[in-house]
């Protein structure tokens, strides 16, 4: 017990919001669980990204289309071959990867803006190059997933706590996804305050300086792209299983820039940041949506075009705004505010948090 | 062969319009090491003011000097009020703020305009003549002439004034042409509004062939992409050479290669990319870059 008491309030915090998240479907109807089970992907995927652009300083514009390989081979696995679906996500994570980890060797010759072009291209055909192996994906007639309804366990468990109707297969799936996000973001956290994380940032901040403290820079380079693209093809799998339906349209380039907007409001070289960048691309579109479509004074059709325009505008300006002003997300900005009330209240600064972290790289 | 030289002169006539883009992306990573991943929402928003100039009555050969300058106006602010606040900040930063810059614009367009594709009007007539036997469209050989005066034009700006020559010197060496009393920062909005003009250019010269609409230079980008990489990131003629390489190799590759059509055109320009930077990564123009290590 001893050890718990020194805990700092961090910790804590975690296991709140931990708990918040078990008991979440209890709370909420079946359909929110699935709508929040969304956030948990899109918070799985924007990790696997921050680890690729916050910590090891290189820049993907293209993981909607890692996302896309993971969903269809879950897809193409479940449907086709009638293999159990809990047994795709880690083969979804795993072929995922292993693209990441091979495009990840040319991207080592590529300067940041080079690899910037190139995965952003990369995004822009991915709709198109999977419409064609019609006889591997069905092309643009996607392929459905039935539901997957919970263990016996796992209902009688549901139904004993809240006392109301069985588990729903949405609710199971929203547990599959919450204990997969809570293993992916310890392992996570683990890897970057770990020796691996450590070479990231090295080579994030200083290249030729990581070098010469031994550093093998190709290395960890490339296996940050495997490991992020990872995340990607995991979160990809369970996205699949969570819509039921797979459609090459379900993955435009918005996708990808959408998911590294998550990536920079949330806060780039953070491990909270992702799920509160999760959050916020989930709902924005969504919420923005309802508000306008909920004011009686907006005419129809201004409120028709503003739910496909919307979330561009908003997305882009804040992408701008937060870029200018406050370069480390939301994580950053709690971080600093934190920062500068603890330095008030103990009468100095003892350290300084929330500094962006000094990036030298040019092209 | 008549039908394959019909194919390069359409080719030639979509390369002039990547080339034109090419060379806004070109113009804006001399000035300041980095690729405008908004140029081509900057340009598509250029060419629904055209659109709106020309729906009011407005003659063609009117609108278009209107809307170049409104551009390249534009393109100015735009570096003025977005761009200087992150100038010196690292390239990923830079990257992200362009690609926000690229959503805002889009969705901006979508609000005012909608997302229905409208019909662009075009000065040249779709008529055919006969050139070596092969069937040109005015329309073709119409994009190819506009592509190459402004693309002369802003060859002997740079080349030929002493504002390009100045834009040049603030570009390759900042510090040495701020002594010298160059504006360098006025110098790189000098180069946005160029650049946008540029690409306002493109916009209009490829809105009749592709139908205005919001997303209508997704693919128009990734071609000028393509080009910029071929010909060299910062050679304006390697972005003219690249231009028309890519217009002509995606549309043969169209025609003749089975499978290759439609939306996998761009397929073609992805492959283009890679092989460039993989193989020859300064591309066919570009100095090798001297490398700190």
């Amino acid at each position: 017990m001893s050890r718990l008491a020194k805990w700092p309030p961090r910790y804590w915090l975690v296991v709140l919001v931990v708990l918040i998240f078990f008991g979440l479907p209890t709370q909420v109807t079946s359909f929110q669980s699935l709508e929040w089970a969304e956030v948990l992907i899109f918070a799985i995927v924007i990790l696997g990204l921050n680890l690729l652009v916050g910590y090891s300083g290189q820049i993907s514009l293209g993981h909607g289309a890692f996302m896309a390989i993971g969903a269809y081979t879950t897809a193409i696995l479940v449907h086709r071959y009638n293999l159990n679906y809990l047994a795709t996500i880690p083969i979804a994570g795993l072929l995922t990867g292993l693209v990441g980890f091979l495009l990840g060797i040319p991207a080592l010759r590529l300067s940041p803006l080079y690899l910037a072009l190139a995965t952003f291209a990369l995004a822009v055909i991915t709709p198109s190059l999977i419409k064609r192996p019609v006889g591997l994906t069905q092309g643009t007639d996607g392929i459905e997933i039935l539901p997957q309804q919970p263990p016996d366990w796992a209902s009688s468990a549901f139904t004993s706590v809240t006392g109301g109707p069985p588990m729903s297969s949405d609710q199971w799936l929203y547990y599959v996804v919450f204990f997969i996000a809570v293993i992916l973001f310890w392992i996570a956290w683990n890897i970057v305050r770990r020796r691996p994380g450590r070479a990231l940032m090295a080579i994030r901040d200083g290249e030729v300086a990581a070098a010469a403290f031994g550093v093998n820079i190709a290395g960890y380079k490339t296996l940050a792209f495997g490991l992020s693209a990872f995340y990607a093809g995991v979160a990809g799998s369970l996205y699949a299983l969570a819509t039921g339906f797979v459609h090459p349209d379900e993955f435009p380039v918005s996708l990808s820039l959408g998911l590294l907007v998550g990536a920079v409001i949330g806060g780039l070289g953070s491990i909270p940041g992702p799920l509160l960048g999760g959050i916020f691309t989930f709902w924005l579109p969504i919420l923005s949506g309802q508000f306008v479509g909920g004011q009686s004074w907006i005419p129809d059709q201004v409120a028709a075009v503003f739910k496909n325009a919307g979330p561009a505008v908003t997305y882009g300006a804040l992408l701008i705004l937060i870029m200018i002003f406050a370069p480390n997300g939301v994580v950053g900005l709690i971080l600093s505010a934190y920062g500068r009330l603890r330095s008030r209240l103990r009468g100095a600064g003892e350290r300084t948090t929330g500094q962006l972290p000094p990036d030298p790289q040019t092209v | 062969m008549t039908e394959f030289a019909q194919q390069v002169i359409s080719g030639l006539a979509s390369g002039g319009i990547y080339a034109s883009l090419a060379l806004a992306l070109v113009l804006i990573y001399n000035a300041m090491g980095l690729v405008n991943f908004a140029q081509g929402e900057m340009a598509m928003l250029a060419t629904f003011l055209a659109y709106t100039l020309i729906g009011r009555g407005m003659s063609y050969w009117i609108a278009l000097p209107i809307t170049i300058v409104v551009a390249f106006a534009g393109g100015l602010l735009i570096q003025r009020v977005i761009i200087r606040p992150v100038e010196r900040a690292p390239v990923l930063t830079l990257v992200i703020v362009t690609l926000g810059l690229a959503t805002l614009v889009n969705g901006l367009a979508g609000f005012l305009y909608g997302y229905i594709p409208r019909d662009f009007p075009s000065p040249f007539s779709v008529r055919t003549i006969d050139i070596l036997g092969a069937a040109a469209s005015y329309r073709d050989l119409g994009v190819i002439a506009v592509s190459a005066v402004v693309l002369v034009l802003i060859y002997l700006l740079l080349q030929r004034t002493t504002i390009g020559l100045a834009m040049r010197a603030a570009a390759h060496h900042p510090e040495a042409s701020r002594l010298l009393g160059v504006r360098v920062s006025w110098m790189l909005a000098l180069g946005w509004g160029l650049a946008s003009a540029a690409g306002a250019v493109s916009g209009i010269m490829v809105a009749p062939i592709l139908l205005l609409e919001p997303n209508m230079m997704q693919s128009v980008i990734i071609y000028a992409f393509a080009a910029a990489v071929l010909g060299g990131i910062e050679s304006p003629l390697g972005a003219v050479i690249g231009g028309l390489i890519v217009g002509v190799t995606v549309n043969l590759a169209g025609a003749y290669v089975p499978g290759v059509g439609g939306d996998l055109q761009l397929a073609v320009a992805f492959l283009i990319i890679i092989a460039v930077l993989v193989v020859r990564p300064n591309g066919l123009l570009g100095r090798r870059a001297a490398r700190r290590a």
